[in-house]
């Protein structure tokens, strides 16, 4: 498959992996070789003396880039700081940037993540931001200099595919940096979606590490990804309201 | 002196540094980074950057997750 560039490295797999809710470490290892990633993102949180072993390890074990997220951060302040410090413990100024409005649906605040964007792309990082399927929000993130946008299929982990998928198409359409669907995947055809509607990548978490067998579902996904950026290059038929023959209608 | 160091409150003798406090919690330095009342403090300084009273430590790592 074509490479997906991202701020200008390259990258064999289209497929961006997140962290979250692996049962285990193993698991999550045993997942991300199955997904083929090539780039996989990490929550940065206080230092629990009593952890044993560490997402990083895994990363490192299986040359996977890191890509520092901002979850947990409500105010454009935190994603700063949290950015800064991921910088500092991780040597990457990559950062998955992610300011949530509110608890109960995670969606994405999109004052708070314009300003942090604007601070952090000041402050020399390469920044990712998740948002909501905003076209409008979408261009002016790309205008004040992120490296790609990330708009949501449906909250995050729910599972819900991609509920508006005219946005999505808008966000594409209109965008030269990479467009990155972000949250909401809940099986293998919904990343294939993603990908038809021309986005260049997908990152996903819970729809592996939460499914009955994460390994084999990151093998549906990475499958699913590539499947979709096959279709996009090869042109869907258009849809038809009423048949139309594929054989000679005449003997 | 009284600190903070990642939302629990420490007694700690005057003129103790950045790299002391982070020794409290953990041995590794590195994928840890530490900011003091949220500005980041880098490695390089840890030692040489001595706390004052009711200074907030936070000491942060890759965890699982977003």
């Amino acid at each position: 498959m074509d490479e997906l560039i991202i701020a200008g490295e390259k990258f064999a797999s289209r497929l961006i992996m997140g962290t979250g809710g692996a049962p285990s470490l193993e698991v999550l290892d045993q997942a991300l070789v199955a997904s083929g990633t090539e780039l996989t993102t990490v929550a940065m949180r206080r230092l629990d003396p009593g952890a044993r072993g560490s997402v990083l390890d895994v990363l490192r074990s299986r040359q996977i880039k890191v890509l520092p997220n901002t979850a947990g951060c409500f105010t454009a302040g935190e994603a700063v700081l949290t950015a800064r410090m991921a910088r500092e413990a991780l040597g990457t100024n990559w950062v998955k940037l992610e300011v949530i409005n509110d608890e109960r649906t995670l969606l994405p605040d999109p004052i708070e993540t314009f300003d942090a964007a604007e601070r952090l792309v000041a402050d020399g990082f390469v920044v990712l931001p998740y948002i909501g399927d905003d076209p409008a929000l979408a261009r002016r993130l790309e205008q004040a200099g992120c490296a790609a946008v990330m708009p949501l299929g449906a909250p995050i982990g729910s599972g819900l595919g991609i509920r508006n998928p005219h946005n999505i198409e808008l966000i594409v359409e209109a965008a030269s940096v990479p467009v990155i669907l972000d949250a909401g995947i809940g099986t293998a055809s919904d990343a294939a979606l993603a990908m038809e509607l021309g986005c260049d990548a997908v990152l996903l978490a819970t729809a592996v590490t939460r499914a009955q067998r994460p390994d084999l579902m990151a093998s549906a996904m990475r499958a699913a990804v590539q499947a979709g950026r096959l279709a996009r290059q090869a042109g869907r038929i258009p849809r038809r309201r009423y048949a139309e023959a594929s054989s000679p209608t005449t003997p | 002196m009284h600190v903070t160091i990642n939302g629990a409150p420490h007694d700690v003798p005057d003129g103790t540094t950045v790299a002391q406090a982070v020794q409290r919690l953990t041995a590794q330095t590195t994928g840890v980074a530490v900011a003091v009342n949220d500005e980041v403090v880098t490695r390089g300084t840890w030692a040489t950057t001595a706390l004052a009273d009711r200074d907030r430590i936070e000491i942060l790592t890759a965890v699982q997750g977003g």
